[in-house]
């Protein structure tokens, strides 16, 4: 008889002896997700109120930095690029969005979290399954994952992209003499805040941890490697909050911008 | 303060069984494998059940406690809702034998599977070895394991899926991580950790981080970083040539 023959048989969608409200999580992440990946595509398509000039502030939505295309002063090159197809509305934000949204759909941690909120693979622990075959991460198409490193080493040439734009915010252009000179506003902190968040969940990624120093058995040989590794295990051990609150801030980040720049909000000038 | 409770504890054999319902009266600062042995005692004499320590140390009394895998002795009473019936039944990803016992013996032929510990020539004359404490740090996180195989039971990939064949489930990729990890080991065992085991039929939910009673964190400490690993071995064309220039250890 074959050992799986042996076992009990596997449970329906569903079926599971816990008392609890296990669905209550599974829902919450799936909505979670869901309304920032809906925000974010309208977000991305509008091409427009992406960044703030009024009152001399020099803002940039983190969706749309770095804008390679565009039309707004942080443009590298003006206009739209030449390959793009006539059909596509154009927006700055199309041509890298598919950075940091590749580096979290690859992320350990929202992977775990996605696997059970969006496919039920479990949808929680100890509760039965909608499906009877199963691949894993072993096979095509999710095998694919194992580029997330790749992606991280251009998520942190992102960070620090945007860390330089939380330094451009704190410079202020006079309307009159044109001069520029220090300022806080709230959209500076609030870019600020937004970077100090995505460092922390950027810098405790798992590829990173092993990248630093987890790949090495005897860390004492490398002191280097070993107090990094321990900076990086420290953001890593808390991944999962890093993660959704940096999701919180970067679409945040964007809707004050937009409200701002569309006269909705006032951004106001702390000094 | 004496309170009345109810069990529906699981009866049966491979064959078959239901669940019977058993009320009896139970006092303050009981654990769930108390209150088993006291229905054993009192009403169904016949009930097997496996225990040995009674101090989470054994991993003998692992059974699911209202549908999720615990040590039934390391469950107290009062962190359960004894207003409502409490479901005692045994774990479903190991053939039943009777009762809330099952044959984990699955478990120690997978053991065998995974290469030995090969260390280094020994450091010193007297045929010893030097390792400093913060590099045996991460792997003695793995040593704690008391090997009640919860995490096997609640792995979805053995217990929804049945890769008994093909997956060696967190338990033994954490024994891995142990040896792989160790500052003196020498053996290579990821080739056979991508094949063979199955590393990547783990999708990382992380259920058996949350039921080890020993608070291994064994996707975050153990899976992820040996996936990585494998990454650098068969995934990462960067990674080959860093291999060449990289640090020893
Ligand atoms: S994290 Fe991996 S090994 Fe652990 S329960 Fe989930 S699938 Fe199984
Ligand atoms: S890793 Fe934890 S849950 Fe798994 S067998 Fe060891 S002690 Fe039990
Ligand atoms: S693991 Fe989450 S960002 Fe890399
Ligand atoms: S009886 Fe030993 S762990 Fe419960």
């Amino acid at each position: 008889m074959a050992y799986a023959d042996t076992l009990p048989k596997q449970r329906s969608f569903g079926q599971t002896t816990r008392p609890d409200a296990w669905w209550v999580k599974p829902i919450f992440i799936f909505l979670g997700f869901s309304a920032f990946i809906i925000y974010s595509t309208w977000a991305a398509f509008q091409g427009n109120h992406y960044w703030l000039a009024a009152g001399g502030a020099n803002y940039v939505s983190p969706f749309y930095s770095p804008e390679i295309f565009g039309d707004s002063p942080h443009a590298i090159f003006h206009g739209k690029p030449g390959f793009w197809p006539a059909w596509l509305p154009f927006s700055p934000a199309l041509l890298i969005l598919w950075v940091p949204g590749g580096f979290r759909f690859t992320c350990y941690y929202y992977r775990g979290a996605y696997y059970k909120a969006f496919w039920a693979d479990p949808i929680n622990c100890a509760v039965g399954e909608p499906r009877k075959t199963y691949l894993g991460e072993r096979s095509f198409p999710l095998l694919i994952q194992n580029i997330h490193r790749y992606f991280l080493y251009i998520a942190v040439a992102f960070v620090i992209l945007l860390a330089y734009d939380a330094l451009k915010a704190m410079w202020f252009t006079d309307p009159v003499t044109g001069a520029s000179h220090f300022g806080i506003g709230v959209g500076t902190l609030v870019m600020l805040l937004n970077v100090f968040l995505l460092s922390s969940y950027t810098l405790g990624c798992h590829s990173l941890r092993h990248l630093v120093g987890g790949f090495l058995d005897s860390k004492t040989k490398s002191p280097s490697c070993a107090k990094t590794y321990n900076c990086v295990s420290c953001l890593n051990s808390r991944h999962m909050m890093w993660a959704w609150f940096s999701l919180f801030s970067v679409g945040f980040t964007d809707l004050y911008i937009r409200l701002c720049s569309m006269g909705i909000w006032h951004d106001v000038r702390i000094f | 303060m004496n309170k009345t409770v109810t069990f529906r504890i699981w009866r049966g054999n491979s064959q078959g069984g239901e669940f019977v319902n058993y009320t009896t009266e139970i006092t303050e600062g009981l654990v769930v494998l108390d209150v088993v042995h006291k229905i054993q005692a009192t009403q169904a004499n016949d009930i097997a059940c496996r225990w040995n320590c009674k101090a989470g140390k054994c991993g003998s009394c692992s059974a699911e406690v209202n549908g999720v895998p615990k040590l039934m002795c390391m469950t107290r009473m009062d962190t359960l809702n004894t207003d409502k019936v409490i479901t005692v039944e045994p774990m479903r990803a190991f053939p039943l034998i009777r009762d809330l016992v099952t044959d984990v013996s699955w478990n120690f032929r997978v053991k065998t599977k995974i290469k030995k510990f090969k260390p280094r020539p020994a450091d010193a004359p007297d045929g010893t070895w030097r390792m400093q404490q913060e590099d045996v740090d991460r792997v003695q996180e793995f040593r704690k394991c008391i090997e009640c195989f919860l995490c096997q039971d609640v792995c979805h990939v053995l217990r929804d899926h049945h890769k008994h064949d093909e997956f060696i489930g967190p338990r033994f990729l954490a024994y891995t991580a142990a040896l792989e990890m160790h500052p003196l080991d020498t053996e290579d065992r990821l080739p056979e950790l991508k094949q063979a085991q199955g590393i990547g039929l783990c999708n990382i939910g992380k259920c058996c981080t949350n039921v080890c009673p020993e608070h291994i964190a064994i996707t975050d400490n153990a899976i992820i970083p040996l996936k990585e690993r494998v990454v650098d071995e068969f995934y990462d064309p960067l990674a080959w040539i860093w291999k060449k220039i990289r640090p020893k250890g």
